[in-house]
């Protein structure tokens, strides 16, 4: 039986109880393929060799852009931030507040961003071009859990190459800022790296750790999802890689001030 | 046997199978013909157990497969081979781990037994010595017999293929055809072929099904589907235009 239209002053309900659907629904199955991925990470059997294709793939390959970026970065805070506190007399500091500025936030955030933009993409365009030629299809009749195969491997890889990407990042990080401040701008070696020791404590590497491992989890989990739930064709796969990258990126900022206030 | 009965499918407003329903005989090769669109990959992916229908029943010798979830339905999956219409090889692996993946993966057989069947499978269909190339290094005739060759390998009950012959020339189709008919042969499995191959498929076909606006609008041996009376049937396996009643 045909539906009856509706009334003009009904369809703005229509459209926001029509999209309210869309978005719980979308929640619902982004959670599921979590629960589901868990799953396959903590029961047999294990994927050892697809785990070890992914640590490659997520951590290894993005190790030049880690350390070009951790660089510079800490060039950068290096010297902004010698250019601040020599107003004050205190650049003594400087070391201390380039490592906490990288070790605390910079580090875990921009190592996470970083990977996201080389691996993640990466990542949602393989499983993507996989769905779309139908080779989880084959896995699937197979009888054979693609969860397994394709999405156990790479969260497991996450929570172990993004906290050893972010603490690489650190290194470099603060070995810009040592460039800058110590060789550039003449500071001592022994006041940027003393100073460090006395501020710098395990709490503050803790707070980093945590959080690069929980970055690990969502990039991976995002743009495996994304992967999994392309649409159509190339369009489809270009969608869904933006998408992802978008996500994870917005995902990292938010989650990044929801650790930063717990892990005070 | 497999049984399908009354199998329905809508996509949102848009039905696809209207109450479809056709029996395959056991270790017969049954090809399902049609219109481009008209469902056959769709009632293909519902045999395979990939899509699960509104309503109907698909029975799998006496086991309705549309109510079977997680490691039931793996256990009728583990019966299967199927030969995607692309292939869908792994394209990471090379021509030899893709058929060896599910005697590795899924049979879990020592590596000796792999290489044996892997070596014994390439050899079928005619591809000794190219097990060392990427997918994406080979012609698309080949990609279609590694596939066929995966999909082989573990020596299924019931094997599916989805337009196996699409985009081949004329000689690789007949290749491809007489190869599966060789293989049916020698390892006697039921086969359900979907397939745009006219009049190829006549000559290894047991059975032909006509699918037309998602129902079955004719089935039976090709030599019965080529004599048929029905409009339907014989506008599309004589390649009629749409608009040939109007000229």
């Amino acid at each position: 039986m045909p539906e009856r239209p509706l009334a003009p002053t009904l369809r703005p309900f229509d459209a926001v109880g029509g999209w309210t659907i869309a978005l719980l629904d979308s929640l619902g199955r982004f959670g599921t393929f979590f629960a589901e991925a868990l799953g396959a990470v903590v029961t047999p059997p294990f994927k050892f060799r697809a785990f070890i294709d992914r640590i490659d793939y997520i951590g290894y390959r993005s190790l030049l852009i880690i350390l070009l970026t951790g660089t510079f970065t800490g060039m950068v805070l290096g010297l902004q931030i010698y250019l601040t506190l020599v107003r004050f007399g205190s650049e003594a500091f400087l070391g201390p507040a380039v490592a906490l500025s990288i070790i605390r936030e910079l580090g875990p955030v921009l190592a996470a961003l970083m990977v996201t933009g080389r691996a993640g993409s990466a990542l949602t365009a393989e499983i993507g071009i996989m769905r779309i030629t139908e080779q989880i299809d084959a896995l699937t009749v197979m009888a054979l859990n693609p969860m397994r195969y394709l999405v156990a491997p790479s969260i497991l890889a996450g929570l172990v190459t993004f906290p050893l990407l972010t603490a690489i990042f650190d290194v470099v990080g603060i070995f810009g800022g040592y460039l800058v401040g110590v060789k550039l701008l003449g500071l001592s070696p022994g006041t940027y790296f003393g100073e460090m020791q006395t501020f710098v404590d395990l709490n503050d590497i803790l707070t980093g750790f945590w959080k690069s491992l929980s970055f690990g989890v969502i990039v991976t989990w995002v743009c495996t999802y994304k992967g999994f739930h392309v649409g159509h064709g190339a369009e489809g796969v270009a969608r869904a890689t933006t998408q992802a990258v978008v996500l994870s990126s917005v995902l990292i900022l938010v989650w990044d001030y929801f650790m930063g206030s717990i892990l005070q | 046997m497999i049984t399908v009965e009354g199998l329905t499918k809508s996509f949102g407003r848009q039905p696809v199978l209207r109450e479809l329903s056709l029996q395959v005989a056991t270790g017969s090769i049954t090809v399902i013909i049609g219109r481009s669109g008209g469902g056959k990959s769709v009632f293909l992916k519902h045999l395979i157990g990939l899509l699960r229908p509104d309503a109907g029943r698909i029975l799998i010798d006496g086991v309705d497969i549309t109510g079977l979830r997680g490691g039931a339905l793996d256990e009728i999956r583990r019966r299967y081979g199927v030969v995607f219409q692309g292939g869908a090889l792994f394209d990471s692996l090379s021509c030899h781990e893709n058929v060896a993946f599910p005697l590795r993966e899924k049979l879990r057989l020592p590596p000796d037994e792999i290489l044996k069947r892997v070596e014994g499978a390439l050899g079928q269909v005619g591809l000794e010595g190219m097990g060392a190339k990427l997918p994406g290094e080979i012609s698309g005739g080949m990609r279609k017999r590694v596939a066929i060759a995966r999909a082989l390998v573990t020596e299924p009950e019931i094997v599916f293929f989805d337009e196996p012959t699409t985009g081949l020339d004329p000689v690789l189709v007949n290749t491809i055809h007489h190869l599966i008919l060789d293989l049916h042969r020698r390892l006697h499995f039921t086969a359900v072929m979907v397939s745009h191959e006219i009049p190829e498929i006549f000559e290894i076909a047991d059975t032909v099904a006509m699918l037309h606006e998602g129902r079955i609008a004719e089935a039976g041996p090709p030599a019965a589907i080529q004599a048929s009376q029905n409009r339907v049937v014989q506008k599309f396996i004589r390649g009629e235009p749409d608009n040939s009643e109007e000229r």
